[in-house]
């Protein structure tokens, strides 16, 4: 730092274990969990203001991201808490297409969402906020490896600290692009974080530009609603944190209208103005969610194409107009949102944008999220190519808890692609690396039946309370629940039922075939048609058919919704689980840390290059590295098997 | 993926005729696979296999448990981890020679839970199981990757790229119906221009009829590599045991000789100028009180079931043709035998039979044998025998892997039908496809994903 006299500024301002810089999602949640976990933490925002905002659809949740967001909050994370705190809709997504790919969805007053997560903060112990700009990190090198020393702000504060977390989002060197306007910008108004590209560039990171955008916003008194398709939340909100046990929620609902002939001629009339085929964007966008000029260019076709219309908050008129995102001219967007029906005389409270930034190469990170060359470095969200709050989120935890970890010489902690989303997430950006923003999908994940919502706190909680982030109460009821779930299953498969004449009536009734011999109440339960409450009255019916007393005993819901799916699914379940003890075996098959790949004469060069990169901690991982093929993995079995012998 | 730890069985002696042929099988399954299809004399039921010491020999018969059908002959031999070639649970029987013979156990214990070994894949494990050292492994590595290699090329060349570009069509017929129910589950809210589900099930139902012709070509290529199925049918006392004697004997190939279940079918495998031949005499057709004979006549119209082929004998003293006759749809060879015998029926019997392929014969004279094999090849030749789909399967994994996607895929449909949700459908189709993949070797995912984004217009 030079000031106007051209002196140095600089003084040694704290001392922390940690320095988490950006307060997005990643960071906060990255933050949370290592002062959790008890290292002395410093989290840094661009603004205090602008901690875990919500730069674009103020939403949380989704296919594949409500896993996530349960799962953060079986392993001990704070994003589903406050989602539960600062929703104003909540939906369950994909109703009826069965329990693996249902998933919670939220609309979220993103204000109170982000005050939610500045006072969580604010309140936590060993937890610093600071409102600074990260401008440079400081390194040396001891004994061959190279470690963090200390962070500086732009106002030439010196933080000491063993390690950082890297939680940039969009703000790393961020350009904001309308029409034939660009400039450096961080999102939503803020300032970009420009001089800290070039110390990780220093250090050896190669970074790559990625673009996203994000519509306009809109002020509600110019819409007109009145042809416009209500798309109202859930009857019965389920919570998105498995400790919130009452939901307060006033579902307030989105809007559904379209685009049009007209939107469509107005866009491709201005084409040309456009940034992205104008060739000024350089970024690469993700596929998943195209701009409206996109969608149009590449979906000739058609003709109409979707547009929500979601509230920002419960106490603001601002609106979102989720399926607009453009990164046409202000006045073009203008033009085509009021061909829209409904908008006619829409009122533009903030234009849309994209938003170009840099991002590394996440493959030279470990599982851990710590870079390979620079010691107790480690990155999270959108800084690795993800996109998304959940994905940040859920990155920036295991960053924080594996931080944690090191800093107090404990085993890392590892969740794999058959345990978690989180883990598919993870392994996809640091095995496979990403071209374009990663969204979280459910199809990326082998297992899906087994990662269901429903269960996340089954597959994380005992890691969650292992590393140290779950309460013994909450695990307490964790044990309790699963232990009922257990009794129960026993109960159903023990109990057997008759065909007396009630049951037969019952059957009948619910239009099942009745029993022609005795049945276990879990066969009863197997079938599509019969529910739980069905195989309790068919119970009772036998046993007062046959003079018997019959006493029912109360199970809360989340437990017969586990021995529902566990009774329905059982055979699926079983098939599952047999997928993953095959990949278990591969991942187990662990590659030691300094392999030298140029050692290893059988393999081709692509593999010796892309396993030098990647750098898998298994047999497993290596196998799923792009140009790594079967023949590169048996030559890595002999190479291991001779490091064995030696 | 190779890598797994399952029980994988192949032949393990060179091909081609040899006094005796080896299947190996080694895995944690091999045992108890052996255990199920291994019978003491005469299909004399036990846990023989479990009961067996390690590293002895057994004398008995390979029976299919499902048919009771008895395949062969043979001596097994039990070897427990960790002193064997792989240092894995081996068995391995040692049958008769014959290729078809080989084949035929070899399915036997695919059915029964084995995959088939890819080459080199006993000597890889030997090596990944630490048996065999560093230099030993390396050169035969060398030979292994060569050998894969060879293998795909093979498998694709072969056909001149006919076959894996069937089963690549097939496979994106079912990623993009992947694709439509994926989308419909990743973005739940956007009207996608989805495809009703009855269209994608109309799909899935086309692709699993293509794979279904596939899977039976496997037995039409499988005339080619093991053989024609013949059978000799025909009323008792024409000289049907004659014909077989003629047949085997002049060719001097016999390789086997085996005792059906029921003690009317025999079967007898010849090569007749290098085409594997399964021979078959069956019990004489008849309408008949006795218990036993109806059971020999039953298992006769079975073998006629069976049959690429069937040669029906008729006695030239005899003027009246079996009705039994008409109702056989197979290519028929009529045999009019004992010509030598003075007869008057002769041009009578032209008559009825003109509309048939017929051979005058003589066994006891040996008039006419040598057209009996003339014609069997001629029937080979011309193709008489029904091989007439686009592709035909030669690769036993090929039609391992099919099957399997099929039978992933009829799941869906009943799953679809029975009205289970579509993540359980989807797994079965997934399954399905990443199957076929395992022929082709391509990566899913990232294909289902490409196709989603191409297709469906999504987005913020």
């Amino acid at each position: 730092m030079v000031n106007r006299k051209g002196t140095k500024l600089r003084f040694i301002a704290g001392e922390y274990d940690v320095a988490v810089i950006g307060a997005g999602h990643a960071g906060c949640e990255a933050a949370l969990a290592c002062a959790k976990l008890g290292v002395k933490t410093v989290i840094f925002a661009m603004n205090l203001d602008s901690v875990a905002n919500m730069a674009c659809n103020p939403s949380i949740g989704g296919s594949a991201k409500g896993q996530l967001v349960r799962e953060i909050d079986a392993l001990g994370g704070v994003m589903a808490k406050i989602v539960d705190k600062s929703a104003i809709q909540i939906r369950m997504l994909n109703k009826g297409k069965g329990p693996a790919v249902q998933s919670l969805r939220a609309q979220i007053d993103r204000r109170k969402y982000q005050q939610e997560m500045k006072h969580v903060l604010e309140l936590q112990e060993n937890l610093d906020l600071k409102q600074a700009e990260i401008v440079d990190m400081e390194t040396v090198e001891e004994d061959g490896v190279r470690k963090v020393t200390h962070v500086v702000t732009h106002t030439g504060a010196v933080y000491k600290c063993k390690s950082a977390i890297v939680c940039t989002g969009t703000f790393l060197n961020g350009r904001i692009i309308i029409g034939d306007v660009s400039f450096q910008s961080g999102p939503d108004g803020l300032f970009p974080s420009i001089r800290l590209s070039d110390t990780l560039t220093n250090l050896g990171f190669k970074l790559i530009r990625l673009k996203t955008g994000t519509p306009a916003r809109v002020n509600r008194r110019s819409i007109d609603f009145s042809n416009m398709v209500p798309q109202p939340g859930d009857e019965e909100a389920v919570p998105f944190s498995f400790e919130t046990e009452e939901l307060e929620i006033d579902q307030i609902p989105c809007w559904l209208t379209h685009t049009n002939i007209k939107t469509k001629e107005i866009i491709l009339e201005n084409i040309h103005r456009s940034p992205m085929y104008n060739g000024s964007i350089e970024g690469i966008g993700p596929r998943y969610c195209p701009s409206l000029e996109d969608k149009m260019v590449r979906f000739s076709d058609k003709d109409r194409h979707q547009v929500f219309v979601e509230p920002m908050g419960a106490d603001t008129e601002e609106m979102y107009l989720q399926g607009m995102s453009s990164s046409l001219p202000e006045d073009v967007q203008i033009e085509f949102m009021r061909s829209v029906e409904g908008l006619e005389n829409v009122s533009v409270m903030r234009p849309a944008y994209a938003i170009e930034y840099d991002a590394i190469d996440a493959r030279v990170l470990k599982l851990t999220l710590e870079s390979r060359f620079v010691d107790g470095l480690y990155f999270a969200g959108q800084i690795n190519g993800s996109s998304g709050y959940e994905e940040a989120a859920a990155q920036g935890l295991v960053a924080g808890i594996n931080c944690a970890l090191k800093l107090q010489g404990k085993d890392p902690l590892f969740i794999d692609r058959s345990e978690a989303y989180i883990g598919v997430l993870i392994d996809d950006l640091v095995t496979r690396g990403t071209r374009e923003p990663y969204r979280m999908m459910t199809s990326a994940s082998e297992y899906r039946l087994l990662l269901r919502q429903d269960n996340a706190d089954e597959r994380l909680t005992e890691k969650g309370y292992k590393v140290g982030l779950i309460s013994e109460e909450r695990y307490a009821n964790f044990k309790e629940k699963y232990r009922l779930v257990k009794v129960e299953l026993d109960r159903l498969s023990k109990t057997h039922v008759s065909p007396t004449p009630s049951v037969i009536e019952y059957m009948e009734k619910i239009g099942s075939t009745p029993l022609k011999s005795g049945a276990s109440l879990e066969d009863l339960l197997k079938r599509p048609e019969v529910d739980y409450e069905d195989v309790l009255a068919i119970e009772e019916l036998n046993l007062k058919d046959k003079g018997l007393d019959y006493e029912r005993k109360y199970l809360p819901k989340s437990v017969i919704e586990q021995v529902c799916i566990n009774v329905k699914y059982s055979g699926y379940i079983k098939l599952q689980l047999q997928q993953v003890e095959q990949f278990k075996k591969l991942e187990k098959k662990l590659l030691p840390e300094d392999i030298d790949y140029d050692e290893i004469s059988n393999l081709s060069m692509e593999a010796r290059e892309k396993l030098s990169k990647v750098r898998p901690a298994s047999i497993g991982q290596a196998s799923r590295i792009l140009g790594v093929s079967p023949a590169d993995i048996t030559a890595l079995y002999i190479y291991l098997t001779r490091r064995k012998e030696k | 993926m190779n890598y797994v730890e399952d029980t994988i069985a192949a032949i393990s002696t060179p091909p081609g005729r040899g006094g005796i042929g080896i299947i190996r099988i080694s895995g944690k399954e091999s045992v108890a696979i052996a255990n199920r299809i291994f019978c003491m004399a005469y299909g004399r039921l036990g846990d023989f296999v479990l009961n067996m010491p390690t590293h002895t020999i057994k004398y008995g018969f390979i029976r299919d448990p499902e048919s009771g059908e008895i395949l062969d002959e043979c001596m097994l031999t039990r070897m427990d981890a960790p002193n064997t070639y792989t240092k894995e649970d081996v068995i391995e029987i040692n049958c008769h020679g014959s290729y078809a013979v080989l084949r035929r156990v070899l399915e036997l214990v695919f059915r029964m839970g084995a995959r088939s070994a890819e080459p080199g894949e006993f000597t890889k494990r030997a090596f990944l199981n630490g048996r065999i050292d560093l230099s030993e492994a390396e050169a035969v590595m060398d030979l292994i990757n060569s050998h894969t290699e060879e293998a795909r090329k093979a498998a694709i060349d072969q056909l001149g790229g006919r076959l894996s570009k069937q089963i690549e069509r097939i496979r994106q017929g079912l990623v993009s119906v992947l694709a439509e129910i994926e989308v419909n589950i990743d973005y739940p809210e956007y009207e996608s221009e989805l495809v009703t589900a009855d269209v994608t099930m109309k799909t899935l139902n086309s692709v699993i009829i293509e794979l279904e012709d596939l899977s039976k070509s496997y037995r039409q290529g499988r005339l080619i590599r093991e053989g024609l199925k013949i059978t000799i049918a025909g009323k008792p006392n024409v000289g049907k045991s004659s014909l077989m004697n003629a047949l085997t004997g002049y060719n001097r190939a016999i390789v086997s000789s085996i005792p059906g279940t029921t003690r009317d079918t025999i079967e007898e495998y010849i090569e007749i100028d290098g085409i594997p031949v399964i021979l078959t005499d069956t019990a004489g057709i008849r309408e008949t009180e006795d218990v036993i004979e109806q059971i020999g006549v039953k298992r006769a119209e079975e073998k006629i079931e069976e049959a690429d082929i069937v040669i029906y004998m008729i006695d030239s003293t005899e003027p009246d043709i079996e009705e039994k006759i008409l109702s056989i749809k197979k290519p028929l060879i009529v045999i009019l035998n004992k010509i030598d015998i003075e007869t008057n029926y002769l041009e009578e019997l032209g008559r009825k039979l003109k509309n048939y392929d017929v051979i005058e014969t003589s066994l006891t004279e040996d008039i006419g044998v040598k057209e009996v094999f003339d014609r069997i090849k001629k029937y080979f030749s011309e193709e008489k025998i029904g091989i007439n789909t686009e592709n035909i399967i030669t690769n036993a994994r090929h039609k391992t892997l099919i099957d399997t996607s099929l039978a992933s895929l009829k799941k869906a449909v009943e799953n679809y039908n029975t009205g289970m949700p579509l993540d359980i459908i989807a797994f079965d189709i997934w399954n399905g496809v990443n199957t076929l993949g395992e022929i082709t070797g391509a990566s899913v995912n990232e294909e289902v994903l490409n196709n989603i984004f191409s297709r469906f217009c999504l987005g913020k």
